[in-house]
């Protein structure tokens, strides 16, 4: 965006795209699919010590409806994956899903018959992010590295295509097939 | 803590050849019941004044995985007033495991008893609903059996389709 001739002449040229892309990385409302122990960290990224609101994302929503980003934060077992699966189907479009944590992503340390090994399983996932649990900051990579996913997105005509981004259980995100 | 003596003994007396054997370690007694005389030597135990084992602590099931009696369901008894511990056995077979229902005794074994069929495939006659508590009701097979592998059964559990 050319900022420049808003001071000037009173406005400013640029893509659509860039414009949507703006709104919606800096409003990703969260769904919390706060399933088991990871969502004691999911709650600590709300509070103010982390403060997830410097990104947008301090509105947690407890309807699927009026939610951006699921983030499933815990293990997901087969009983619960119909679950998962309805509330994320009740989120509008566009929506993103961040899979928060070793249980979430691969089954974790639940290796039995009742754990779904890996949410990509049966829903599509934007952001996989490692830990047990993952630290908020963690998280909060995870959500500036969706931030990111975001902007670049058409937002026009095609839907996304989607390529998962890695968060590793250290700082650096590592983009799928970069 | 203080047992009250005695207790295969005065359940041998009562309800001949019910008693099929008691072992006691570390003042844990335990008696193996006839499966028949569950509830009636149930009912006794809790009812009876002296012993008063008003308390079902636990029912639980056991895979033994050996050609007879090949599953065990585990009562732990508590008496609040003798501040005192007992535990009952009884065993099912294989092909028909079948034992009746101490819900009528302590109405808290309802889910002891699903739990119990869920991962077992125990049916316990003369329970109320018996349904299945943890898997899902489509679920065909029983997973704490022996031969049940760890993984699970694959396309046994369905996921929703991506």
């Amino acid at each position: 965006m050319g900022i420049g001739n808003l001071h000037q002449d009173g406005y400013l040229t640029t893509r659509l795209d860039e414009v949507i892309n703006w709104a919606r990385k800096n409003s990703l409302w969260p769904m919390p699919m706060g399933i088991s122990c990871c969502a004691i960290e999911m709650m600590a990224t709300a509070s103010p010590r982390f403060d997830i609101s410097r990104f947008g994302s301090e509105v947690m929503r407890f309807t699927p409806r009026q939610c951006d980003v699921m983030i499933v934060a815990g293990t997901v077992t087969y009983k619960m994956a119909k679950v998962v699966r309805k509330i994320y189907d009740q989120m509008p479009e566009p929506k993103w899903v961040i899979s928060m944590g070793a249980c979430a992503s691969s089954g974790g340390m639940f290796r039995s018959y009742p754990v779904v090994q890996g949410i990509d399983q049966f829903m599509p996932v934007d952001v996989f992010v490692a830990g047990c649990p993952p630290r908020p900051e963690n998280l909060l990579h995870a959500l500036i590295a969706l931030q990111e996913k975001v902007s670049k997105d058409r937002t026009i005509g095609t839907l996304l295509q989607r390529e998962p981004i890695v968060i590793p259980d250290g700082t650096r995100a590592e983009r799928a097939g970069a | 803590m203080s047992l009250p003596a005695g207790i295969p003994d005065l359940l041998r007396e009562r309800f001949p050849g019910a008693v099929e054997g008691s072992t006691e370690f570390r003042g844990d007694l335990t008696v193996q019941i006839r499966r028949a005389d569950i509830v009636a030597v149930c009912t006794f135990l809790k009812s009876d004044p002296v012993l008063s084992f008003e308390m079902l602590i636990d029912l639980c099931g056991v895979d033994m995985y050996r050609p007879a009696g090949r599953f065990e369901v585990v009562y732990n008894l508590y008496s609040l007033r003798n501040k005192a511990y007992l535990r009952l056995k009884v065993t099912a077979e294989a092909d028909d495991p079948v034992v009746d229902s101490v819900t009528g005794v302590w109405a808290g074994a309802n889910w002891h008893e699903r739990e119990t069929f869920d991962m077992f495939g125990i049916r316990f006659r003369g329970h109320p609903d018996l349904r299945r508590l943890y898997m899902p009701e489509e679920f065909e097979h029983y997973p704490l059996r022996k031969d049940f592998p760890l993984m699970g059964i694959p396309d046994s559990l369905p996921l929703p389709r991506k």
